[in-house]
């Protein structure tokens, strides 16, 4: 067994990733070292690990925060042979970050997976991924078959391939998927940490998540807790899109002010309208609001918006928030799982309006309409997909109130005329380490 | 020990008729979906409440007791 | 012990019971039907809402429960054709008009079905329950042919008409649900508007040669120590 040196400064979970392909099981194991060993006596260690994660006050890396070793304590406790599921569905278009380790760092994943399998004591590991994701399937598949039998007596670990789409990667959705129903959220009886999968306790983390798992173990909490805040320590991971040099991945620690993140981005290719924070379902912030915002959910949360999934969008001064919004509206709109009627009907409402008020044929009183549906689509559906794009809605009509009623009065300005910037899911992504 | 509405939004199908049983607490959007009010159930109201409850075709609607702090 | 009200020459009160609330029954289940379609339908007026429709539809099918537990137990009582309580639950084996009274029986516990299930329907869940709902179409036009075959009014004026009303009822409440796009698909709705007409259409057919032909009593099972003696009837 050997130990590593833990990294002192960022990049930590990317150190040393390959500019092309996955890194090698012997790479990754002389950059991190190996695991500590899972010991005999399992039921200390598994406790051991889970204290030395409530230390290192991590939460989860998959858009709620939730503090991880609360999670892993709930599953642990519950009734069953517990199930974990490694969730790296990524459903969110303008996020590439789990894309990324899956395809470049497997091991760290499967590190993580399987540590939090251990501190659970499940007995199968599953790894969601979604079925476009060829390059990633690929590469994580390839990663187990490295290290089949690398650690004796450790659960079998699968991957599985779940549909496209916005809300499949939601946790009640995935499961659902994995009990062999549709990928959309249910209205759940029992909580997943009680009954999931095949009806039993089942801890979903975000593939994220993991990887920082497989680093507390080796280096321990207070090294985790030498980067990022009180609240929010550590580092994360953060897809930063639009108007930079070179938009892509980067590892942060939380608190880094949005500034900063452009600057190692390569700088903004022209001035700067707003920033999106959280992606589709997150909130604008305008331009100079966003540069001085640190990036830690306190300080997000302060200006009313939520990191999400960590994305950082920077829209231009060039581009059309309207066409953008209107664009992004209804894309929302069409990735409701359509079992909801406040869902259905709010959100198709909102695009619908949003895109008269873009080309000018909007009534009077459209914005209050708008802001009404956004309310009244919040918490009234299985699953909160209506309440981000509710989120979403009415955070552009208070960043871009000028634009909205420029367009309800004018129509179309020149900038609808451009390609719409914000990602749709096809588009191939891009990464790079800070 | 108060008690308050939960709607099950899958299976709610917009019937309407929790809002027709207890309009104090439950009115309708424009598609028939109910907008439940969160202010606690008085207990002149819980006879209407729990007919609501067991008016719902769909089995939407619920009561949710929770324990005062 | 011989029920206070038998007669050892005819028909006793009990068998006018029998066929006065069987009669009550089949209009009390066919305002059911017709009450379930418009509550599906969701009509509502000012004066009606959802909810008492609702109810309302609960409430008739209830009565005709009741209705059909009475007609059950006074064909039981009665002593002019024997029929022990049994052959209103399992079908078919009794010694009156077996066929037709076991029809009876087999709408019976459908309807029994229908009631018990919305009645559990909270412990069953919604989709059980609206499935089994769904036989109570199959429930009445089984009950309509066990009345036109076991009924010794069949004959008479008030009763067609009543029958004729009936079917028409029903026929008009399927056509609107068919109308209104159910069953989903649409070659079942083709079908179950089909089946609706053909079961209209062919019983009327039925009809002249069946219970209103002469002879029927016999052709339909009746023990022979039951059938009234051969009268003569005068020739045209």
């Amino acid at each position: 067994m050997s130990v590593s040196a833990p990294p002192t400064t960022l990049p930590r979970l990317l150190v040393g990733m390959p500019a092309r392909g996955a890194m090698t099981l012997e790479h990754h194991l002389e950059i991190h070292g190996d695991l500590p060993p899972f010991a005999r006596r399992r039921r200390d260690s598994a406790l051991a690990l889970i204290n030395e994660l409530e230390r290192s006050g991590l939460r989860g890396r998959g858009g709620a925060a939730f503090p991880t070793a609360t999670k892993m304590t709930a599953v642990a406790v519950a009734r069953g042979r517990a199930i974990v599921v490694a969730n790296g569905c990524e459903g969110e278009p303008a996020s590439f970050k789990d894309r990324l380790l899956l395809e470049r760092l497997p091991h760290l994943i499967i590190d993580g997976a399987l540590l939090a399998a251990h501190a659970v004591d499940a007995s199968e590991v599953l790894i969601a991924i979604d079925e476009h994701a060829t390059r990633a399937v690929r590469a994580t598949d390839k990663a187990l078959r490295e290290r089949t039998d690398l650690y004796r007596g450790t659960p079998p670990v699968r991957i599985i391939t779940t549909p496209s789409g916005y809300v499949s990667g939601q946790e009640a959705a995935a499961v659902n998927f994995l009990n062999g129903g549709a990928a959309k959220p249910t209205a759940a009886s029992a909580p997943i940490f009680e009954r999931g999968v095949k009806g039993r306790p089942t801890l979903v983390n975000n593939v994220e998540t993991l990887a920082h798992i497989a680093l507390i173990a080796r280096y321990g909490a207070i090294w985790f807790r030498e980067l990022g805040t009180d609240t929010e320590p550590g580092s994360t991971l953060v897809t930063l899109g639009g108007a930079v040099v070179y938009p892509g991945v980067l590892e942060i620690e939380t608190g880094t002010p949005i500034a900063s993140l452009v600057h190692a981005a390569g700088g903004a290719t022209e001035a700067l309208r707003a920033f999106l924070l959280g992606g589709y379902a997150g909130t604008w912030v305008s331009g100079d609001v966003g540069y001085q915002l640190p990036l830690s959910r306190d300080r997000v949360s302060d200006v009313g918006a939520s990191l999400g999934a960590g994305v950082v969008f920077a829209l231009p001064n060039s581009a059309c928030p309207v066409s953008e919004v209107a664009f992004a509206a209804r894309w929302l709109s069409t990735q409701s799982a359509g079992q909801c009627g406040p869902c259905v009907h709010g959100l198709d409402a909102i695009a619908t309006a949003i895109d008269q008020m873009r080309v000018g044929t909007g009534t009077d009183g459209a914005l209050q309409r708008i802001r009404r549906w956004a309310s009244l689509s919040s918490a009234r559906g299985a699953c909160a997909h209506p309440d981000g794009a509710a989120r979403f809605i009415a955070s552009a009509t208070e960043v871009f109130a000028n634009e909205l009623a420029d367009h309800a009065c004018r129509g179309p300005c020149t900038g609808c005329l451009q390609p719409h910037l914000l990602p749709t899911p096809v588009a191939p992504p891009t990464q790079r380490a800070a | 020990m108060t008690s308050h509405l939960r709607v099950n939004w899958i299976a709610c199908e917009a019937h309407g008729m929790c809002a027709e049983l207890l309009p104090e607490r439950i009115t309708l959007d424009e598609w028939g979906y109910p907008i439940i009010d969160e202010r606690p159930i008085s207990p002149e109201l819980e006879p209407h409440a729990r007919r609501a409850v067991e008016a719902c075709p769909t089995l939407a609607l619920a009561r949710a007791h929770t324990r005062q702090r | 012990m011989s029920p206070p009200l038998a007669s050892t020459v005819g028909p006793s009160a009990y068998w006018y019971m029998t066929r006065a609330t069987g009669t009550t029954a089949l209009i009390l289940l066919t305002l059911s039907v017709v009450l379930g379609v418009i509550d599906v339908e969701r009509y509502t007026t000012t004066r009606m809402p959802r909810f008492v429709i609702d109810g309302v539809h609960r409430t008739v099918s209830l009565l005709a429960v009741t209705f059909l537990v009475v007609h059950i137990v006074t064909a039981a009582l009665d002593s002019f054709a024997s029929i022990p309580l049994i052959d209103a639950i399992v079908p078919f084996v009794g010694s009156y008009r077996p066929f037709w009274l076991g029809l009876g029986a087999a709408s019976f516990d459908l309807v029994l079905a229908v009631v018990i299930t919305s009645l559990a329907r909270r412990r069953l869940g919604y989709r059980t329950w609206r499935f089994t709902h769904w036989l109570a179409y199959a429930s009445w036009p089984i009950a309509l042919l066990h009345g036109l075959g076991t009924g010794s009014d069949i004959k008479s004026t008030w009763m067609i008409a009543i029958s004729g009303f009936c079917v028409a009822a029903v026929l008009l409440a399927v056509c609107i649900r068919v109308a209104s796009g159910w069953p989903g698909r649409a070659g079942l709705r083709s079908v179950a508007l089909g089946l609706a007409v053909c079961f209209a259409g062919g019983t009327a057919l039925w009809l002249p040669s069946g219970p209103f032909a002469a002879g029927w009593a016999r052709r339909s099972g009746t023990p022979t120590s039951l059938l009234r003696p051969a009268t003569i009837r005068s020739a045209r």
